[in-house]
């Protein structure tokens, strides 16, 4: 009973921290465009040199 | 830099210290190359310090310094092939789904450490463990409540104070009044505590509320790019000479506008000087176009098809042609603001069946002798038993995946409630031009076919020259049919005669023909006979097909036009539907109005400005996207291809997801019916309630989600 004194606390100071981070991300505007973050990843990095 | 205007300062960007920041709009953009190459081309912009795509907003927000102009952005994304507008600060869209974010996250949290902690509970703790684990729960639990259920409280007491009932209503109860039980009980360190389930619940809810309002800015989001995409001015000219580009708003009679062929016209006015020919279909349905010349009246929202000509505003704004349609449109959407959604309609006849029930057991454990507090605990279980989660679920869930799959097949839908009203349609009044036709010059495809692979190059390089509305139908087809834009030097355009330039050392051109009846073009080259290609305003393709689907579904269509007898006859015999022409905004609306006096359920398909008012009126309207402004504004549809099967196909997803609903309401019932006799007899754990409530909702989305798979 004792570890629980422990991992409760714990396992709530996680949850809370995720919690934080998601609204800190909310505030950034991370979620201000789901559709492009979504197709961002297909874009080619090497392309971005000049082209011929 | 400081003291001068910042360029572009008149099309909204804003000056943050020496950056200037523009927002474009960039319509046509929808993946993630059309992304790569609009910031690609931006970023390469000498002065450009930043572009970031937004997808979901089709927009392109842009950091650089005073030395770039906007028509420089414009132009440079022209170039790359996309049309971009600054976004006009009047048109600012406000999410939906964002404030629901916070309230889904803080419900997710909390639902998650609560059923943590309810699992140990349920599995035998008990003594100074449960009640510690009671007293973390409520910690958690109370501020969550308040927080997350917000979005149902404020409704539901908006609702309670119209004295009418919706779905919040009995979910706002059932909620606080769990929390306020469970709190109690673990003040009085009691056995049960309904934390859990009233989170899960919210929970529940909430994903199917934020989901909703996910598919209302998505349609909106396209049918606002759409939107922003027009045209809302007219370049100046002053007395000296000089000209200058002024919004619609700012446009007062008496000033003098210079509108090039292909522009639409922003006012009213009286010709000053040259003579063209005006296509008015978008105001009035018809067809035909009409000469204008020095002297004569021009209505704003026409297309000067052929000359530049100058214009003297006459009236602008509200006192236009378009008032009078804008009045009439303002009346006829009242009728539709009074439909009532059935989720609305569930839960006038399931509150009070709910809450009588509660009110049932709770005398009736009285009766038999239980206490006050007991008979309490288990009127509230009933109430939690029953808060309508599933039935909260059935509507949006199975909404949102019908829409999905619409939009998929080009078709945005503007709310969840377009889907109900357009599942009961029973008839539909279609209109001629621009909606059972293209409502744009198509070249006979005869015509195009006879041009040999030299001629067809030379058209296409000459035609992709011009702005005239013939060249830009004559470069569409030609591109469509693979033909590559060959070589051309000294090109010109002669207003009013056509283009020219030289292909090698023959001098070719394109332009006005007097050889032939209608809409035609001749293209000349040296040493062969001059090619006649003829324009016509064609049927959709697929017309035939759907609206023979149509009227196997049981829709009988008819046309209502405002073009000239004899253009909508010709439609007529073609498509075989019965048909009246002529109709003018006001006899459209009356067509409408008689048809549901009579009990019919009307869908109006229309895209002119002159349709707009019969959009607003019908029970549910779709627009295609090549509609004027008012059409899609109005509309509850807008499909993006050129198909009309776009109809028979929005109606069929539009019922399939009523019957989904129908069948999500049965299984809630069905869950209610077992689960209620339960509760009403005290046999009602936390651990049943929470059990039970996901299993309902779970049937429920999958159910729903069997809408993403529908047929063609």
């Amino acid at each position: 009973m004792t570890s629980l004194a422990l991992l409760v606390p714990i396992a709530l100071f996680m949850g809370l921290m995720g919690l934080l981070a998601f609204f800190w991300a909310l505030r950034r505007g991370q979620f201000n465009d789901l559709d492009g973050a979504a197709a961002r990843i297909l874009i080619d990095d090497e392309a971005d040199e000049p082209q011929p | 830099m400081t003291g001068t205007v910042a360029p572009g300062r008149l099309t909204g960007p804003h000056a943050a210290g020496d950056t200037v920041h523009t927002l474009l709009v960039v319509p046509a953009m929808h993946c993630a190359g059309c992304m790569a190459k609009i910031e690609r081309t931006l970023g390469r912009i000498a002065g450009v310090a930043s572009a970031r795509v937004n997808l979901t907003a089709r927009q392109v927000a842009v950091a650089h310094d005073h030395s770039v102009t906007v028509p420089d952005l414009v132009a440079s994304l022209n170039r790359v092939g996309f049309e971009a507008q600054p976004r006009t600060a009047t048109a600012a869209p406000v999410s939906a789904v964002r404030p629901l974010l916070a309230p889904l996250a803080v419900a997710a949290f909390a639902c998650m450490n609560v059923m943590l902690l309810s699992v140990s509970v349920w599995s035998g703790a008990d003594g100074p463990t449960r009640n510690v684990f009671h007293w973390l729960s409520a910690a958690i639990a109370v501020p969550a409540v308040l927080f997350a259920g917000r979005p149902f409280f404020v409704s539901a007491w908006g609702a309670v104070r119209r004295a009418t009932t919706n779905m919040d209503v009995p979910i706002s109860i059932g909620v606080l009044l769990a929390t306020a039980l469970s709190f109690y009980e673990t003040l009085t360190g009691g056995k049960e505590a309904w934390f859990d389930g009233t989170l899960m619940l919210l929970l529940f809810l909430l994903s199917g509320r934020a989901l909703d309002a996910m598919m209302r800015d998505r349609a909106r989001a396209g049918v606002d790019a759409l939107l922003r995409q027009a045209p809302g001015g007219a370049t100046v000219v002053a007395s000296d000479g000089t000209t200058i580009w002024l919004a619609a708003a700012d446009l007062v009679p008496g000033l003098m506008m210079r509108v090039a062929a292909g522009e639409r016209l922003a006012a009213d006015g009286a010709i000053v000087r040259g003579d063209s020919r005006f296509d008015q279909s978008l105001l009035t349905g018809e067809s035909a176009a009409i000469a204008a010349a020095t002297g004569d009246q021009v209505l704003a929202g026409t297309l000067n098809l052929e000359n530049p000509v100058d214009v003297r505003v006459t009236a602008s704004g509200a006192d236009t042609s378009l008032a009078e349609i804008a009045r009439l449109m303002a009346t006829a959407g009242q009728g539709r603001s009074r439909y009532v959604r059935i989720a609305d309609r569930a839960s006038r006849l399931y509150a009070p069946a709910v809450h009588s029930l509660a009110l049932l057991s709770f005398v009736g454990w009285l009766l038999a002798g239980a206490g006050i507090y007991h008979a309490l605990v288990i009127a509230i279980s009933v109430l939690i038993i029953t808060c309508p989660c599933a039935l909260g679920l059935a509507v949006p869930v199975a909404q949102v995946v019908a829409a999905g799959a619409l939009m998929r097949r080009g078709i945005l839908v503007k709310d969840g409630s377009a889907l109900e009203r357009l599942a009961e349609v029973d008839r539909a009044l279609i209109d001629k031009t621009g909606t059972l036709t293209f409502g744009r010059p198509v070249p006979d495809p005869a015509c195009l076919a006879a041009l040999d692979d030299a001629a067809a190059s030379i058209a296409l390089a000459l035609a992709s020259h011009s702005r005239h509305p013939l060249s830009q139908a004559l470069t569409r087809a030609l591109a469509a049919r693979g033909v590559r834009a060959g070589e051309l030097t000294a090109v010109r355009e002669i207003a009013g005669r056509g283009i020219e330039g030289c292909a090698g050392t023959l001098a070719v051109s394109l332009g006005r023909t007097t050889r032939a009846e209608g809409m035609a073009t001749a293209l000349a080259i040296p040493g062969q006979p001059v090619w006649i290609i003829r324009f016509a305003d064609g049927l959709r393709p697929d017309h035939a097909e759907a609206l023979a689907r149509l009227a196997a579904m049981r829709v009988p269509c008819a046309i209502l036009s405002g073009d000239n007898a004899a253009a909508v006859d010709w439609a007529a015999q073609a498509t075989g539907l019965a048909a009246q022409a002529g109709a003018s905004p006001a006899d459209k609306l009356a067509a409408i109005a008689a048809l549901q006096q009579v009990g019919a359920k009307v869908l109006m398909v229309g895209d002119g400005l002159n349709d707009g008012p019969a959009l607003a009126a019908a029970n549910a309207s779709i627009a295609p996207g090549s509609a004027s402004d008012v059409g899609r504004q109005a509309a509850d549809f807008v499909f993006t291809g050129e198909s009309l099967l776009a109809l028979p196909r929005a109606i069929s997803v539009a019922r399939a997801s009523m019957r989904v609903v129908r069948q999500n309401f049965a299984m809630a019932i069905v869950y209610n019916l077992l689960a209620v006799p339960l509760a009403m007899a005290g046999l009602v754990t936390p651990l049943v309630a929470a059990v039970a409530m996901s299993t309902s909702s779970v049937l429920v989305i999958a159910n729903s989600l069997r809408l993403a798979r529908m047929p063609r």
